[in-house]
């Protein structure tokens, strides 16, 4: 019954397997820092996700503590944006 | 409707996946920084909030489904915020934007 969240936290896991390939080629540091940014937003999706997957039946079992995790990941996600593009970023051609 | 729950939640589930797929290869096919800042809104708004909907919809009780669906509203206003800083910041940088006939960057 509960397998549904199961399959769908792997294929989100091969979403970011897929997005690998952004964070590895650049071409611009913004473009890896956007590779990052969706690692975060699907790390939040598969927390909840597995959250989800390991209750038996009765649907009050949902494991909390992922959930709180999740909330963490999407606020440091946010943090970590905010921090590449006001400081982090600077101009390329000066490297 | 115990029943119809687990039918209308698995339905919103799906509908998420896809968006997070259509944001992925967005982020992999589209050209510039500027374009794929698009296609990774689309899996930050829709495809997260979806997959959120659809969990909130199977929680047994509300203040699992209302801790849901504070994850949301974090996210939405996390992504309109990096998404308005990196493309003003690309912007100041003078990264091109992609024209039509350019070669995919």
């Amino acid at each position: 019954m509960n397998s549904l969240e199961g399959v769908l936290a792997l294929f989100l896991l091969l979403n970011l397997l897929a997005a690998l390939f952004r964070a590895a080629r650049g071409p611009t540091t913004a473009d890896r820092m956007l590779a990052a940014l969706l690692f975060g937003t699907t790390g939040v999706g598969i927390l909840l996700l597995l959250a989800y997957a390991g209750r038996s039946g009765d649907s009050v079992l949902v494991n909390t503590t992922l959930i709180d995790v999740a909330l963490i990941l999407a606020l440091l996600a946010a943090i970590a944006g905010i921090a590449f593009a006001r400081r982090a970023w600077r101009d390329e051609s000066e490297k | 409707m115990n029943e119809l729950r687990e039918i209308v939640g698995s339905v919103l589930l799906i509908v998420g996946g896809v968006f997070f797929f259509a944001g992925t290869l967005g982020l992999l096919r589209f050209p510039d920084v500027y374009t794929r800042l698009h296609a990774l809104t689309k899996a930050d708004n829709l495809g997260l909030g979806f997959v959120i909907l659809g969990l909130a919809v199977q929680a047994g009780t509300w203040a699992v489904a209302l801790k849901l669906l504070l994850i949301w509203p974090l996210a939405l206003a996390a992504s309109a915020g990096v998404s308005y800083a990196i493309a003003r910041r690309a912007a100041v940088l003078n990264i091109p934007a992609w024209q039509k006939g350019d070669d995919p960057a």
